[in-house]
């Protein structure tokens, strides 16, 4: 075996490590540790990634000397290999770019504590890409969970508070259903392994047998992940939470949180439960459904919304709603563009809630749209980023949200009439809604009002934020650009899938 | 505006249902009319009443009851909520295996190995700890770790810094800290009963954690054990004479060695399982307490951590901190 | 009774488990009262595990703790789900931990546990 082979259980277990050390260091030593270790996890995922490629295959990796069903094993393919360098590269540019915010809005005493919640958090999304065992899935589930709430809450308010408790009871909920459905899976099938289960379902299926426990099971781990991922009906603590936290968690919890669940959900969709199965259940009819209510009342609520970052925060209710409209069409080409708009909205989001920080600095912290009038003018690298982060979210050409927008077009058309026709309904109308609230807000935050209170303003640039902003536009218009080579990594993972 | 308060109320009635009177009394003006029940007014108000359409009307009706309305459906919706989640999940209760079958699926070759192999395997005759700490170490870890996520998050929400409070100023405004009021100071039948369970609970904590190879227990219970035993040392003999052998830094220390020392053995661990190597661990005497290899320091070091945890818990919800 | 019925009473504690779970589950998604919340995600725990441990019985069998060189698989009852509900245990004490420290401030914050209340007198701080 390889050295590269070991990097992906290195970079799971040392980031819990590295949790460990920031929780007893002071703000600045953890700053430096999280942020060393971050860029050595990216750089890790990035070797795992090239090695993937070049032997264009998956392997598994057994966490201790026993194989599969007896011991612990994680996967890893391309496209585990893509998310988990994608994920941590956005988790280390999100840090950057909110970083002196985390230092204004945590207590002095507690601030190395928001490192250690990332770098626990970064080690869950780790081990919710990697595993391959549906009760590891759940132990790095409630690591998630905990840590997300804290992110949020980190930032110590009364708001800030509120918004965590309605966070933290709607995902244990989510939990408790998931949790019931590893284990009335684990009653009828006993087994924890994903590929285990996936045999004895497959059995199971064409037999007859346990018709009914399978269908209910499937629906608990769909309304147990889509509470917790924040789908249509059940996202209503989502705007609270996203919009009064501090930037960075904003960034994270808006462009990586939601999405390990996703990945868990596709996983247990099509590696456990198999297409076959989701298919006869229609469950996944459900999932389109509320995917496509999700575009349009998303963005009708953001259309409504006259504060920026709880805006944005409903701006992510409709991006996860593609995600949703993806995995619902139940092909191979739906797959492919949920995960690329996985992809893209971890690289879009994040930038667009940095940059809200950044104008939130140079308009006196206040975030609604009245008061941020023309801060693009002020913190013109913000306003940038924003516009860039704003065109890709309309889906204009050459931005990484225009990527997702074909690939789910051409899966929409691939698939039969009614799908099709509400699919391409719901994008349409969609992006018009999109254009609709992220239009006026460009021009709003380039406008030439608003500047005569702010005249003795000068911005100096922090690097960091600089850093991150810059990194953020090159990454969105890269992604943009060679989208086929990402999509056609995306292909080849879910190809590696079983799909 | 009236469009969107009704918006936002529809979508916390999803979740919370957060209606409340002071929204749906009338307006002041309108208040006033009714008030003074004077004929005209009396007039004036039906006039108003009979010139508004229905629908005006039924807005008014339920913002003078709708909160009632509100409750009494908001109860039966719940229990409407709660009767179809039972109902479907019986549903699928009535076609699992029979309870106690020695046949069910979840009897399988797993399980045969998990017994069958685990003394040769890992050395403990206590299968249970031989799964948890060796064949599925990875979850255990995790499992270490959510407890010290949480521990992390009621610092975060619940600790005082020491100079602050010195200084009278407490987390928020409202937190008034009588709580420490409370706190019997010299009580004697708690001292002498302390002085009786504290090295009790102290050693059987101990024999739990030693003995999880062996016998029931292990890391976490022992763990919890221990940590009771220092909340009751806490409890009886003051704050303060704990904090002289157990402070914040004391607490700090032993949780950070405790969690990387674990975290290292089972990097070890796995490194070597999964690159095939050998790893070098005297797997001991089946059935003495020197067994199980790495399952008795991983033990060792959850239960500390699991000790200092539970005795941070209660610390942290004394208002103030270690 | 029909046959399948009898079924609920062979799985009597699988039954209660569920009846248990969502009780639990109503009253996290419901009450208004937030202690009363954490009781019910207690209650929704406690069922998982009651589901595991019952899952995990076979009659007449011992506990999975190896005596006297005994390693016959049909002598144990299975040892998985045990492990599983400590992992849950675990998970479940931290939560609560949590949840309750997340009371003690907004309490003393707001002097009241009625989410509703805390979340109507944040909105009107912040109009």
């Amino acid at each position: 075996m390889e050295l590269v082979q070991n990097f992906p259980f290195l970079c799971i277990v040392f980031s819990l490590t590295c949790g460990v050390l920031c929780a007893v260091l002071k703000g600045r030593a953890a700053k430096i540790l999280c942020l060393t270790w971050l860029t050595l996890t990216t750089a890790m995922s990035l070797a795992v990634l090239i090695f993937t490629l070049k032997s264009d295959s998956f392997y598994i990796y057994r966490m201790g000397k026993w194989n599969a069903p007896w011991g612990n094993e994680i996967r890893v393919g391309v496209l585990e290999a893509l998310m988990a360098t994608a994920f941590s590269g956005v988790m280390l540019l999100s840090l950057l770019g909110g970083m002196h915010h985390i230092f204004a809005d945590c207590e002095p005493e507690k601030t190395n504590l928001y490192f250690t919640m990332c770098a626990l958090l970064m080690s869950s999304l780790f081990a919710l890409i990697y595993t391959n065992d549906l009760f590891t899935a759940y132990v790095f589930v409630e690591i998630n969970t905990i840590a997300s709430c804290a992110l949020v809450m980190l930032k110590s308010s009364a708001k800030t508070l509120v918004a965590t408790t309605r966070y933290l009871i709607m995902s244990l909920l989510g939990s408790g259903l998931f949790l019931l459905g590893i284990v009335i899976l684990y009653g009828i099938t006993g087994e924890l392994l994903m590929e285990s289960i996936a045999e004895k379902v497959r059995a199971l299926f064409s037999t007859g047998e346990y018709s009914l426990p399978l269908t209910v099971i499937i629906g608990l781990f769909s309304v147990g992940l889509a509470v917790k991922s924040a789908l249509f009906p059940f996202h209503s603590w989502l705007p609270d939470a996203h919009g009064s936290a501090t930037a960075s968690s904003s960034a994270i919890l808006s462009g990586l949180v939601l999405k390990g669940y996703i990945i868990v959900l596709i996983k247990i969709f099509y590696r456990v439960f198999g297409l076959e199965v989701i298919m006869a259940k229609e469950i996944s009819q459900f999932l389109f459904l509320f995917g496509v209510l999700a575009m349009i009342c998303g963005s009708v609520g953001a259309l409504r919304e006259r504060d920026l970052k709880r805006m944005l925060a409903y701006s992510s209710v409709a991006q996860v709603g593609y995600i949703y409209v993806g995995i619902g069409l139940h092909s191979r080409l739906g797959l492919i563009a949920a995960c690329v708009q996985i992809l893209a909205h971890a690289v879009t989001k994040p930038m667009l809630f940095i940059a809200a920080g950044g104008f939130m600095d140079v308009s006196g912290g206040h975030k609604s749209m009245s008061a941020i009038t023309g801060a693009g003018r002020r913190d013109p690298l913000g306003g940038i980023a924003f516009t860039v982060g704003a065109l890709s979210m309309i889906g204009i050409p050459f931005f990484a949200g225009f990527v997702t927008k074909l690939e789910l077009t051409q899966a929409a058309l691939g698939s039969g009439n009614i799908a099709m026709v509400t699919a391409l309904a719901a994008i349409a109308v969609s992006t018009l809604l999109n254009a609709l609230y992220y239009v006026p807000a460009i021009f709003n935050i380039f406008s030439k009002n608003g500047q005569s209170d702010y005249k003795g303003l000068r911005v100096r640039y922090r690097a960091d934020y600089a850093l991150s902003c810059v990194a953020f536009v090159l990454l969105n218009i890269g992604f943009g650009a060679f989208s086929e080579y990402v999509v056609g990594a995306v292909r080849r993972g879910l190809e590696l899938f079983g799909m | 505006m009236r469009n969107k308060r009704f918006f936002s109320r529809l979508s916390d009635f999803v979740e919370y249902g957060s209606f409340r009177e002071e929204e749906y009394t009338l307006s002041p003006s309108h208040k006033a009319n009714i008030d003074t029940d004077t004929p005209e007014n009396r007039w004036l108000t039906s006039v108003q009443h009979s010139e508004r359409s229905a629908p005006v009307r039924l807005m008014d009706w339920l913002k003078l009851r709708g909160f009632e309305v509100f409750n009494n459906l908001y109860r039966i919706a719940s229990v409407i909520i709660c009767i179809t989640l039972i109902a479907v999940l019986l549903s699928v209760v009535v076609f699992l295996p029979p309870f106690g079958s020695d046949d069910n699926p979840a009897v399988n070759e797993v399980v045969e190995r998990y017994v069958s192999k685990t003394v040769e395997e890992t050395g403990a005759t206590n299968s249970v700890a031989g799964m948890i700490s060796a064949y599925r170490g990875f979850d255990t870890l995790g499992e270490a770790h959510v407890l010290f996520v949480a521990a992390c998050s009621v610092i975060v929400l619940l600790r005082v810094d020491p100079s602050e409070r010195r200084r009278g100023r407490l987390v928020d405004p409202g937190m008034t800290g009588e709580d420490l009021d409370f706190e019997p100071n010299s009580d004697l039948i708690l001292r002498k009963a302390a002085k009786l369970l504290v090295p009790l609970s102290f050693i059987l904590g101990l024999y739990v954690i030693l003995n999880g190879t062996t016998s029931p227990g292990g890391g976490f219970s022992g763990g919890a054990l221990m940590g009771a035993g220092l909340i009751l040392c806490s409890v009886a003999f003051g704050f303060g004479r704990t904090q002289r052998f157990f402070g914040d830094g004391m607490y700090h220390l032993v949780k950070t060695v405790c969690l990387a020392s674990y975290a290292l053995m089972m990097a070890y661990f796995i490194f070597m399982g999964a690159n095939g190597f050998d790893d070098h661990v005297w797997l001991g005497v089946p059935g003495s307490i020197i067994s199980g290899g790495l399952i008795l320091p991983i033990n060792i070091a959850v239960g500390l951590e699991v000790a200092c945890t539970m005795y941070c818990f209660y610390a942290l919800f004394r208002k103030g901190g270690l | 009774m029909p046959d399948f019925l009898m079924n609920l009473f062979t799985n009597y504690y699988e039954t209660a488990a569920m009846i248990l779970f969502g009780i639990g589950f109503t009253t996290l998604l419901t009450h208004r009262n937030l202690i009363k919340k954490i009781i019910g995600f207690n209650f929704m725990d406690a069922a998982i595990y009651l589901f595991l441990a019952a899952k995990g019985y076979i009659a007449g069998r011992l506990a999975p703790i190896i005596v006297d060189g005994n390693t016959d698989p049909s002598n144990y009852v299975n040892p998985i789900p045990t492990g599983l509900v400590l992992t849950g245990i675990v998970v479940s004490v931290s939560v609560t931990a949590f949840m309750l420290a997340l009371t003690c401030r907004l309490y003393d914050r707001f002097h009241t546990l009625d989410i509703d209340e805390i979340t109507h007198l944040v909105r009107k701080e912040r109009d």
